[in-house]
């Protein structure tokens, strides 16, 4: 015990810091895939598909993470299926991230004036073109303050994965205090990487939302 | 091997479970009313005149909203032990949800208060009420009304955030889970019957907002806007 801060304990947590940003990219791309699908169930013409997609996201956005990751991690393993934490971590944030990207871009689907929809229709497009060529390009638009907003949500929600023991930032910071034994130091440390992390990706967000005059969309965003 | 799940033998702990589902409500119950304090001040003391308090008021909301709930708890239960103030860690718990939740209401209220129409605080001003007048009656009871059901939706997400607590060893739900899993190796149950809990205590907090919405909010009632 003992010992001050040298330059192998910084080294060891921006390996974690790497592992934070590799998660949060891996939780926004499966989650991002996972989530359009959940977008368009979400407005399906089949009334089944509707009800199931919208079950699916009041059950994960009604669980915390962590037990969403405990039950990826433990339950499943007792149930026979082990997952690495890394597998588990990703899986968990790719429900997760699924559910609240999927309700983002429901919105910002619907909220495509309808002379669009109808004039679409109008021009006798089928309802795939309808969607890629008139809804989805003006859809975009609208979703992306909000997604930049909610990548801030994922890169804190990957620290819940030094949990399950995958050694990410907050782990990292967990194993270094253990030998430095340094709290205060420690912690304010990861608080400010995460902080250089996140911070750009708010205030690009905010200048998003600005420059397209539209209220701030990310107040449902988790702790 | 076939698998064989076992809820009765993982129910038959419901004292337990109903123990920290009783927790998990406190800590939502104390940190709410507490950050819905704190943060209502942020967002008044973010618009006031005078720079310093603004300025102090913006780095608490961002330093929050930019670094992760389970980072601040550590710091907070870990660092202040280390200077050798020792609290128990319910109270660090609702200390440092409070200060979670106070920046996203503040940032709530916030817009709240910018929504508010300026004509109708110089008319305020033009029937002389006060400054204290005006603040409750002209801009902080419509901007609360007006917000209401973001502010509820950040308080749900307040109560499924504090499982975080379980890491400070605060016996709410997720911790009571932990326990129970490894005393009876039913981890899958275990868990299963939390994440249902949790959602009926969301529903719960849901549908309590409304009613107090409905008493808070009686003109909205009338114009049957829905919550």
């Amino acid at each position: 015990m003992g010992g001050h801060l040298n330059i192998n304990h910084l080294l060891f947590l921006g390996h974690g810091a790497l592992w934070t940003i590799g998660l949060s990219l891996i939780a926004l791309i499966g989650g991002g895939i996972a989530g359009f699908v959940i977008a368009l169930a979400r407005i399906s013409p089949l009334r089944s598909v509707r009800l199931l997609s919208a079950a699916y996201v009041q059950l994960i956005q009604g669980t915390p993470l962590l037990v969403i990751l405990f039950l990826g991690y433990f339950g499943l393993a007792a149930i026979g299926l082990k997952m690495s934490p890394l597998a588990a971590a990703g899986a968990s944030l790719t429900l997760y991230v699924a559910a609240y990207l999927g309700e983002i871009w429901r919105g910002s689907i619907q909220s495509v004036p309808k002379p669009q929809w109808e004039a679409a229709e109008g021009l006798a497009l089928s309802r795939t073109q309808r969607m890629m060529k008139v809804i989805l390009p003006q859809a975009i638009r609208i979703a992306t303050p909000p997604t930049v907003g909610f990548m801030v949500q994922i890169i804190k929600n990957t620290s819940l994965a030094s949990v399950v023991g995958f050694v990410e930032l907050m782990r990292s910071g967990q194993i270094v205090n253990n030998s430095l034994f340094e709290p205060f130091v420690v912690y304010a440390l990861i608080a400010l990487v995460y902080f250089a992390m996140c911070y750009p990706l708010s205030l690009f967000s905010q200048r998003l939302e600005r420059r397209m005059g539209r209220g701030r969309a990310d107040f449902l965003a988790p702790a | 091997m076939g698998i064989e799940l076992d809820f009765p033998a993982v129910l038959e702990r419901w004292p337990n479970f109903l123990g920290g589902a009783i927790l998990t409500l406190e800590l939502a119950l104390f940190a709410t009313v507490l950050g819905a304090l704190l943060g209502t001040f942020a967002a008044v003391g973010r618009g006031t005149h005078n720079a310093l308090i603004a300025r102090a008021c913006k780095v608490y909301v961002e330093a929050i909203r930019n670094t992760p709930l389970l980072v601040q708890i550590f710091l907070v239960y870990f660092g202040l032990a280390s200077v050798g103030l020792k609290l128990s860690a319910f109270t660090v718990a609702v200390a440092a949800l409070t200060i979670n939740v106070g920046a996203y209401t503040a940032e709530i209220m916030r817009a709240g208060f910018e929504a508010i129409p300026r004509g109708q605080i110089e008319a305020a001003e033009g029937l002389a009420l006060s400054r204290v007048q005006i603040y409750w009656h002209i801009i902080l009871l419509p901007a609360v009304e007006r917000v209401y059901p973001a502010l509820t939706s950040q308080f749900v997400l307040l109560m499924l955030a504090s499982s975080v607590c379980s890491q400070i060893s605060t016996e709410e739900l997720t911790a009571v889970a932990n326990y129970i899993q490894s005393d009876t190796y039913r981890a899958f149950e275990t868990y299963i019957i939390v994440a249902v809990l949790y959602i009926i205590l969301s529903l719960v907090m849901r549908a309590g907002f409304w009613g107090l919405g409905l008493v808070l909010f009686p003109r909205r009632r009338r114009l049957g806007t829905a919550l």
